[in-house]
């Protein structure tokens, strides 16, 4: 009764979230556009699926991927073996970058300009085998932007000069990197963060910081994602030198 | 059928998504640290509720927004749409023609990042850990403000045809100073509030509306210029989260000073 009670509430403020979506839509087909919508059914079928299949994902976040995260951090941190903090932080950044499917689509979509280019040959295999090392380039940065501000998390750096060596770094490498793959570098910060990703990564940095003596989880626990949007930019400039 | 074959790949797309984050986390719990997982049952039906959520609201997604979002930005972008909305037609569109795709980038990148999972779960955890001073509403409007801005930018990006690497050298320029003088509590909240916007509501309706204008704008290659709207939506919200503390900070300060003269 309980259970059913929390679902209906978290299933109201599901509809609320998406009701500037559903507003947007509807002003501008009847303002702006003014022609008919194709497919009512399917439009009204398919936001009662967002609107359900929201509330469920919050509930399983808040009962899944927030304890989980949470508890990995506190059994680390009490367990106290850097080593293995910091291959665990690897693996997950990795493992989770490599299986994500907007990558997979980024990846073959760049494929295809560096062959209309004529930075690789237009050759099935080829394609496949730059796309795959796209990848696997994106996925190695994710693992080592998450060792890196899992150390930092650990240390109690200040995250602003990680961040902005970053970017200076990123500055540096449009100047050199082919401008066909700069576009795709910039995108890729942002397709490498998915939704089971970003709570589980978030609850592990917070978790961190509350666990470790002189760390607030405010200013130490979030950044990790930060780290995981910028490195990607930056390897994925070099694979494009690196492949020119 | 449809929905029943497109609920049966969208799952199994999601289940070799969570599968391995799962295995890594497990394994590391069993083998590794050595401990069993707390409340396994309630955590294993925690991992179906994401599989379930995340399944039907992809699947809802590519069944009504993602056409319909489509088919809105190819009505939009259609050059004699634009034509019809503009008063005086000279030879050629200018830029200022283009009103009507400013405000659609504006409102389409607001509303999708209000609704987008992950950054609903980052803003929980900093209500919770924050103890308050950041709402879960406040911190989802100011990302979605900033997304919201950036996504006109860089529509007018591709209209005017400038290059993508200015507009975010100049952005890095700006995050650097707010850095300086933003509460630090916020900083590193802000430079994750960049990723969270980009998952999966916004992306494929920006790149919709990218990849559209790209292509029907003369001179402008949709493989090219159809790019780089998401690094637009992935900095603008640094600065508008800096910004939000910025003018909190700024109202509790001129609160105690009036407390203090009264």
């Amino acid at each position: 009764m309980i259970q059913l009670r929390a679902f209906i509430s978290t299933l109201l403020s599901s509809l609320r979230d998406l009701t500037p979506i559903i507003l947007v839509v509807a002003f501008f087909q009847i303002v702006v556009i003014r022609q008919p919508i194709p497919d009512y059914s399917d439009l009204i079928v398919g936001t009662l699926f967002v609107i359900f299949g929201l509330a469920f994902f919050i509930r399983g976040l808040e009962q899944a991927l927030f304890p989980l995260g949470e508890s990995v951090a506190y059994a680390f941190a009490r367990k106290g073996n850097l080593a293995w903090l910091l291959i665990f932080a690897f693996a997950l950044g990795f493992g989770t970058t490599i299986a994500e499917p907007a990558l997979t689509a980024v990846s073959a979509e760049a494929a295809k300009i560096a062959a209309a280019d004529g930075h690789i040959a237009p050759d099935k295999k080829v394609m496949a085998d730059y796309a795959l090392g796209l990848r696997l380039t994106v996925a190695l940065s994710v693992g080592f932007a998450i060792v890196v501000g899992v150390f930092r998390i650990l240390r109690g750096w200040p995250i602003q000069y990680l961040i902005i060596s970053g970017y200076i770094g990123v500055v540096i490498m449009t100047a050199f990197a082919p401008p066909e793959i700069i576009g795709i570098a910039y995108d890729s910060g942002g397709v490498t963060t998915s939704t089971v990703t970003v709570p589980l990564v978030t609850a592990l940095g917070v978790g961190l910081a509350s666990s470790i003596k002189g760390r607030n989880p405010m200013t130490d626990g979030f950044g990790l994602i930060a780290f995981a949007s910028l490195t990607p930019m930056i390897f994925v400039m070099g694979y494009g030198m690196v492949m020119d | 059928m449809d929905i029943l074959l497109g609920l049966l790949n969208i799952g199994f797309a999601t289940l070799t998504d969570v599968l391995p984050i799962a295995g890594i986390i497990i394994g590391f719990q069993l083998f590794v640290l050595r401990q069993k997982v707390p409340h396994l049952k309630k955590v294993l039906i925690g991992f179906i509720y994401v599989l379930i959520g995340l399944t039907l609201f992809l699947v809802g997604l590519e069944e009504a927004l993602f056409p319909l979002g489509n088919l809105m930005a190819q009505q939009l972008t259609d050059p004699a749409f634009i034509r019809s909305t503009v008063d005086v037609v000279g030879a050629t569109l200018q830029w200022d023609d283009y009103k009507w795709i400013y405000l659609f980038a504006a409102a389409i990148g607001f509303s999708t990042t209000v609704a987008e999972p992950s950054l609903i779960a980052v803003a929980i955890k900093a209500q919770q850990v924050s103890g308050g001073t950041i709402t879960v509403w406040g911190l989802r409007t100011a990302v979605a403000i900033g997304v919201a801005i950036g996504i006109a930018l860089g529509t007018f990006r591709i209209v005017t045809g400038t290059p993508l690497h200015y507009y975010i050298i100049t952005g890095y320029v700006v995050v650097v100073i707010q850095t300086a003088f933003a509460p630090r509590s916020i900083i590193a909240l802000a430079y994750d509030s960049g990723g969270v916007t980009t998952s999966t509501v916004t992306v494929p309706l920006v790149a919709a509306l990218g990849l559209g204008l790209a292509s029907t704008i003369p001179g402008r290659s949709p493989l090219i210029d159809g790019f780089g709207l998401i690094a637009f939506a992935s900095l603008f919200p640094i600065m508008s989260v800096m910004g939000y503390a910025q003018i909190g900070e700024w109202r509790t300060r001129r609160e105690q000073k009036k407390q203090q003269t009264d």
